[in-house]
């Protein structure tokens, strides 16, 4: 048993590391999340020329064929940095359309992969969750009858609504999660086609960008279906769990940046002639916070692990996401208490982390959501 | 990365799970709390026999003295495995887990030769004499004395909370040795035949009904000074080797008997209703077996990094205080879950044998025994993270 991240994934890691300390100091996170898009096209160029876009995808597309724990190092690094943009919307839909293969994966995934192509998934609604039942879900695709003039290509039409969408509005495709009849299915869907409505709505965390999706009898052709029931079910889940695992890395990064910051701070803040570090309920705040820091590394590697090796990989992922969603949370109030009033400013650079965990904690889930999703494996 | 045992570690447990199979013996049919009798002792004993005969006693002691030269993890598969199999519990852990090391890495030739392979064949049992009525989380201020008396030194005062003492044979115990200097540097380590004359025990009841610990008298106890173990004056030097050891080494055999009290939880809320629905399928109920479980995996995973580290040939650090913080109150928070899931019942001696109040009620000491859950913090801020010292 080796639990640890190899040589060549330490190098990985410091390259990435060094990587954000030139190019994305925090300056320039402020600077692009007060943009309306938080992306900057030739930082954005940069990375896929780095290989972080698809990294762990197959070489067949363009990626770098890396795994899951190496994904997970640059996700940790990239939240430590607080990088704003879409990189971990990308992976989630490059990994959902390379687990789907066929040609439209063949067609898209290595402009992905070198930047050009820009592509997020529109799943969650309003009235929804992340476990998706096509019972009750708003967008729908239905068949309206009419042929086109290419002969034996059914047109469908979808129309509903999906919000939370990351990045929309700077993607050239839209993935979509749809129902039909009382399956889900996987849509591909160029953001410029007619009946589909992007609107910003701005979110806690403004280094990423969210939308709301309107479709309305938008124009679905067959080969626009990527996979529907089983097929579409399992390519979901599967690249959910990647992308779980690169939401609890950048997580795992967060709680980084806070256990430095809040130590580094609490050993240079003098109250009562003496450094705010030497009190001991500060001290226990630091402790706690090292705790949950270490705790989550080991959840997080785990998780990323065992998707590696296929292994239980529901299972690892989902006590990741519970514990790290709950201890990023946790963390982060330690955090600004231990700071007193400048933690609470818009100057000091806490709450960017702290808001960009705040939504962290909901992507793909909440603890209460995975919680009851181990219930059901353990209890059934 | 890897989180798989290697080819060596699954030979060893596979090795160790069929001698088990052919040699652990009947569980102890007498209620093994509250009253200990002396019929349980031997019992164990017996087992501490056994496992030396088959060459399972000091797995991870080097071949040198007697044991198996295991790896840090394989001790972990050792630990795991034992409990699983449902052998006696280890009552030599002290000697085994804390006293022979300490003595392997500080005593004279003469001492290894005379304590290590009794500790192994489970003839010595030790206990740990540390604590005194007015030191406890302040270790150092220790104030039972030894005094030098030609070959010997007399020891006079009192240790309290002393595990085992009512059967040891041995104490590793901590004396002051120096009143003139800094009090951690006049504090020097013995081992003392709790037979000497002038030592006396007196159990303490703890409130989970056990009396797994004792007050030790010592009145002009006389300890020869070849007992001195390591230098003079250097005993808390001596006496953190042991306590690094034990926050280290407990993680490992704790886990199996907390993943066990999940497995019968679970088992409860699939079998026992409430206004006539079943446990398991009381929403909040779901989400405190899963938040048990994330908790329990966090416990496994947190263990195996730290044996990770070690078995790459880091000595346990400062850092082990992450475990043993993280299991105690783990430990806890799973009592709870278990009391308010089983609710009213879990309090009675007839459900279960009592179990799940008995837990509750040990759980407490869990965040006292082995340094404080405060200590244990403040180790964190200041040696892990270099905050200044509070105190
Ligand atoms: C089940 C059990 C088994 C034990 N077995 C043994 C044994 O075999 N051998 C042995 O020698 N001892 C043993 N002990 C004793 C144990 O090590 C001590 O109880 C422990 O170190 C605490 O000391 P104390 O009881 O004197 O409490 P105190 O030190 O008086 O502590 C009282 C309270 O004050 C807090 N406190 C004290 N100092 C500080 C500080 N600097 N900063 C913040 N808070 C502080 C503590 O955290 C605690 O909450 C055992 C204890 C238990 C419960």
């Amino acid at each position: 048993m080796y639990f640890d991240l190899s040589k060549p994934q330490k190098l990985l890691q410091q390259s990435v590391r060094d990587f954000c300390k030139r190019e994305i100091p925090i300056s320039r996170v402020r600077a692009l999340m007060e943009t309306d898009s938080a992306m900057d096209d030739s930082l954005w160029m940069e990375m896929a020329e780095q290989g972080w876009i698809g990294l762990h995808l197959d070489e067949q597309y363009g990626g770098l064929g890396l795994g899951p724990v190496e994904l997970s190092v640059v996700a940790e690094e990239l939240g430590r940095a607080c990088v704003p943009g879409p990189w971990l919307s990308t992976n989630w839909a490059a990994t959902l359309l390379a687990s789907i293969g066929g040609p439209v994966a063949s067609e898209l995934l290595p402009g992905v992969f070198d930047g050009s192509m820009r592509i997020t998934i529109a799943a969650l609604e309003e009235q929804g969750s992340w476990s998706f039942d096509p019972a009750v879900m708003e967008t729908r695709l239905s068949e309206n009858g009419k042929k086109t003039v290419t002969e034996a290509v059914t047109v469908n039409v979808l129309n509903g609504r999906k919000y939370l969408v990351q990045h929309a509005q700077q993607a050239d495709h839209l993935l979509c999660v749809a129902g039909v009849d009382d399956e889900l299915c996987l849509l591909t869907i160029p953001v410029a086609s007619d009946g589909l409505r992007i609107t910003s709505t701005p979110g806690i965390d403004a280094t990423r960008k969210v939308y709301q999706c309107d479709f309305s009898n938008v124009p679905i052709r067959r080969d626009q279906i990527l996979a529907r029931g089983d097929e579409a079910r399992q390519a979901l889940q599967q690249s959910q769990n990647v992308a779980m695992v690169a939401v609890c890395s950048e997580m795992l990064g967060i709680l980084q940046w806070l256990l430095k910051t809040t130590v580094e701070y609490a050993k240079s803040r003098k109250q009562f002639d003496r450094v705010i570090g030497s009190f001991q309920v500060v001290q226990h705040m630091c402790a706690d916070l090292l705790l949950l820091t270490e705790s989550a590394r080991s959840a997080v590697w785990n998780a990323a692990w065992a998707l590696q090796e296929n292994l239980d990989a529901n299972r690892a992922v989902a006590v990741a996401k519970v514990y790290v969603s709950d201890a990023v949370r946790k963390a982060g109030n330690l955090a600004v208490q231990s700071h007193g009033g400048i933690g609470f400013t818009w100057e000091h650079d806490l709450h960017l982390y702290y808001k960009r965990a705040k939504a962290d904690e909901y992507l793909f889930g909440d603890a209460t959501f995975h919680r009851e999703r181990l219930a059901e494996m353990i209890l059934g | 990365m890897d989180l798989n045992l290697t080819p060596d570690e699954q030979k060893f447990r596979d090795e160790l799970r069929s001698w088990l199979a052919a040699n652990v013996p009947e569980p102890w049919p007498g209620h093994r709390r509250g009253e200990a009798d002396a019929g349980y002792w031997d019992h164990l004993r017996d087992w501490q026999q056994k496992l030396f005969g088959g060459g399972w006693a000091g797995v991870s002691w080097p071949v040198e003295y007697g044991g198996r030269g295991a790896s840090p993890i394989q001790q972990s598969i050792f630990l795991a495995e034992v409990a699983r199999a449902r052998a006696p519990e280890h009552f030599g852990v002290i000697g085994e887990g804390l006293v022979g090391p300490t003595i392997m890495a500080v005593g004279s030739e003469q001492q290894k030769q005379k304590f290590l392979p009794r500790i192994l064949s489970g003839k010595d049992i030790w206990c740990q004499g540390y604590s005194e009525p007015n030191s406890g989380s302040d270790l150092a201020s220790l104030s039972t004395r030894a005094i030098r008396d030609g070959e010997h030194f007399v020891v006079n005062g009192q240790k309290i909370w002393t595990s085992f003492a009512q059967i040891a044979d041995w104490c590793l115990l901590l004396v002051r040795t120096d009143t003139s200097v800094a009090k951690h540097k006049g504090i020097t380590c013995l081992l003392v035949d709790m037979k000497s004359p002038g030592v006396s025990t007196k159990p303490l009841r703890q409130m989970s009904g056990d009396s797994g610990f004792n007050e030790v008298f010592f009145t002009d106890v006389r300890v020869p000074i070849e007992n001195q173990l390591g230098e003079l004056n250097n005993g808390w030097r001596v006496g953190l080797v042991v306590l690094m050891n034990e926050r280290a080494n407990l993680g490992a055999s704790v886990y199996v008997s907390f993943e066990e009290t999940m497995r019968q939880l679970i088992e409860h809320c699939r079998t026992r209703k409430r206004n006539g629905r079943l446990l398991a399928e009381d929403p909040l109920v779901r989400q405190n077996i899963a938040q048990a479980h994330v908790e329990l995996e966090l416990f496994r995973l947190n263990t195996d990094r730290a044996l990770s580290r070690s078995n790459a040939g880091e000595t346990p650090g400062p850092e082990g205080s992450i475990l043993k913080l993280y299991w105690s109150e783990m430990n806890q928070r799973l009592s709870q879950t278990a009391m308010e899931i089983l609710g009213d019942t879990a309090q009675l001696s007839t459900f279960d044998n009592g179990n799940w109040a008995y837990r509750y009620l040990r759980s407490r000491g869990n965040t006292i025994e082995g340094g404080t859950s405060e200590i244990q913090r403040n180790i964190l801020a200041e040696r892990v993270l270099g905050m200044p010292k509070s105190y």
